[in-house]
């Protein structure tokens, strides 16, 4: 027996390779969608991981660091570290921001770490180029993703800084690139107020005679220097010696009361359930869509192929064809549009994926069921042709 | 038991019920012997096609009895479980249109029945070409049937139908959009492949230029039949 099917398909290659690119780039779209949900994914456990904290310790009762604001004093650390089974803690603070370099500006998280080496929690663990920062002013590592170069000099608020390091995959939950800077200048960048305020702020409290007091010397200038300087970060990033249990500390730094302390597994909840919840959700309407789409197309395609055929269909039943034969040669036809769409739409996503601005991680298992949902849709949508042709009576091929 | 070619014995049709019921076929006694061409001529709506179907069993007679070859197969109801494999074995189909598979060529369009049945496709391309080849066509096997002028397609359509060897043709207006020399070399086929093979054809038309050359035909009217000596003119 020779194959209807591929025989139909060979005759009539051109609707074939056509239908099939439109349906392998709905297919790409729709393995792009996946790979952005999963990019976010690894951007979150990326960011955990190089944190290189086991702990996250925040403002009480929120989401902090990095789903919602969080404020700590920058001098609780200390109790952290001196806690038994620590090994370091560190503050850190984080900001997203418009980062300039000349006339450009890129959205980047500026991190600002504490000067305590690299080996802390917060540091990049590694740099693909240049060097740490050493000082504790005015210097930079950015992530290659922000498109800086070692030796540039980027502005951030009103001060300039020289990037003296590079790292990569250094990302917030978001997909934006990381700028490090000393912890002093971050708190700066973060809670400065700009020169007006600071000056209205100051005439304010001149004004006020609670503070203003001639009889007590010093006490207008000690409020206003503690109206300026700000010592609050946004987390303190807990290490733990090997051998002890995340859990127990996390139980004893909670006895302090008036903050909240997340484990690896916690901040990942947060993160995934939490952060990226809404844009997953997002996602996961689109791939409806787009797998309706592409199940309306395929039915479309094959219903229209086989509506062309109804008269050879009527012939082939009245030689002798069996329904069997006919079903198959559809859903045949159905199956091979789905696989050229596959493999288009594979080849389209690998392809495009790295032009995105956001990371897109192709996993092999999303194609795998990529692959068995373009089946499933195929076989389905190729239902109704084959209802259709299996009514078909072989006496209409004998006319009136 | 010897070859019977076609024996139609009181032969009825009514389609609808009630007070829709319409006999199409009243009553229709026919035989045709193997190696036989006979001719069934009737107005349009006297139920020609019906009979068509009828003996083609893709439609359910209402009474009768019918015979292909050596085999009862229908007698009030049918006595062949597997219509589409007796359709395919015993009954070779020509059309008005010859109706060719688009995407087959024209090798294969031929071939495809005797794989239907089973048989090889080396096997079957080689019967292919043997019906081609009495029916001058061979030398367009490898073409798709669109290349094909009407008259090959025709013939393409006739050795479709007789390359399963089945007992009995069943020819619906086969020369309809035929010039007449082409009309004419299109029933010579069918006498020679009638006697060849000792088929039994039945040939419905009412195209003038054929109707000589039948030495018996059928005439129906309003479904009933009756038979009448053809001119039975010679097929240079
Ligand atoms: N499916 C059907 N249902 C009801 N009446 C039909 C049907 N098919 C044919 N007829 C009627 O049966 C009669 C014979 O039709 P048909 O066999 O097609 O005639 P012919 O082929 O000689 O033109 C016509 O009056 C036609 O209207
Ligand atoms: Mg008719």
């Amino acid at each position: 027996m020779i194959s209807l099917a591929g025989r139909d398909i060979l005759h009539s290659w051109g609707k074939f390779i056509f239908t099939g690119i439109g349906l392998g780039l709905l297919i790409g779209v729709t393995l792009i969608m996946a790979g952005v949900y999963r990019g976010m994914v690894d951007d979150g456990r990326v960011l955990l991981d190089n944190s290189g904290a086991d702990l996250w310790v925040v403002q009480k009762d929120t989401l902090g660091p990095y789903a919602e604001s969080s404020s700590l004093p920058d001098d609780w650390w200390r109790s952290f570290a001196s806690l038994p089974g620590v090994m370091g803690a560190s503050n850190v603070t984080y900001l997203t921001m418009q980062v300039k370099k000349g006339e450009r500006d890129v959205r980047a998280m500026v991190v600002g770490i504490a000067q305590d080496g690299p080996t802390a929690a917060g540091w990049p663990p590694q740099l693909v180029a240049g060097r740490h920062i050493t000082r504790s002013h005015y210097e930079a590592v950015a992530d290659v993703a922000s498109g800086f170069v070692l030796g540039d000099e980027l502005k951030i608020r009103r001060n300039f800084y020289k990037v003296v390091g590079l790292t990569r995959r250094m990302v917030s939950s978001g997909g934006d690139p990381m700028i490090f800077i000393p912890l002093k200048d971050a708190q700066e960048a973060q809670f400065l107020k700009d020169n007006d305020a600071i000056l209205m702020q100051r005439r304010r409290t001149e004004e006020n005679p609670i503070f203003n007091r001639p009889n007590v010397p010093g006490l207008l200038e000690a409020v206003i220097e503690s109206q300026i300087v700000n010592h609050s970060v946004n987390a303190v990033l807990v290490r733990i010696k090997p051998g002890y249990s995340a859990e127990e500390i996390a139980t004893s730094v909670r006895r302090w009361n008036r903050l909240t302390v997340y484990t690896r597994q916690q901040m990942e909840q947060i993160l995934i359930g939490k952060l990226i919840a809404t844009s997953a959700r997002q996602i996961a309407m689109f791939l409806v869509i787009l797998a309706v789409v592409s199940a309306a197309i395929v039915a479309f395609i094959i219903y229209t192929l086989t509506m062309d055929k109804i008269r050879e269909i009527a012939v082939l039943k009245l030689i002798g064809t069996r329904n069997w034969t006919i079903s198959w040669m559809i859903l045949q036809q159905a199956l091979v549009l789905g696989c050229l769409g596959f493999v288009v739409g594979k080849i389209t996503a690998t392809f495009a994926a790295p032009y995105f601005p956001k990371y897109v991680l192709l996993m092999p298992f999303d194609s795998v069921i990529g692959f068995f949902a373009v089946v499933v849709i195929c076989i389905l949508s190729s239902i109704v042709a084959i209802r259709m042709a299996l009514k078909v009576d072989p006496a209409e091929a004998i006319g009136g | 038991m010897a070859k019977q070619g076609i024996i139609i014995e009181g032969l009825s049709k009514q389609y609808g019920y009630g007070d829709t019921a319409f006999l199409a076929l009243k009553n229709v006694n026919m035989h045709v012997a193997p190696g036989e061409v006979v001719g069934l001529i009737g107005p349009s709506g006297s139920g020609k096609s019906t009979l068509l179907k009828c003996l083609g069993a893709v439609i359910d007679p209402t009474a009768g009895r019918m015979t292909l070859g050596d085999e009862v197969i229908f007698d009030g109801a049918w006595h062949v479980k597997d219509l589409r494999a007796l359709r395919r074995d015993k009954i070779g189909f020509v059309f008005q249109a010859p109706y060719l598979i688009p995407f087959l060529d024209v090798l294969d369009n031929v071939a495809l029945l005797p794989m239907l049945a089973g048989v090889d496709n080396t096997t079957a391309r080689k019967q292919a070409l043997e019906l081609l080849t009495a029916l001058d066509v061979q030398h367009r096997a490898s073409a798709m049937p669109s290349q094909l002028s009407g008259g090959e397609q025709q013939r393409v359509a006739i050795a479709r139908g007789l390359v399963n060897r089945p007992p009995v043709i069943l020819a619906d207006e086969p020369t309809a959009p035929l010039d007449s020399v082409r009309a004419l070399a299109v029933i010579r086929m069918l006498n020679d492949m009638a006697k060849r093979f000792e088929t039994a054809v039945i040939v419905v038309t009412h195209d003038e230029k054929i109707i000589p050359t039948f030495k018996r035909i059928y005439h129906i009217r309003d479904g009933e039949t009756h038979e009448e000596v053809g001119e039975g003119r010679a097929l240079g």
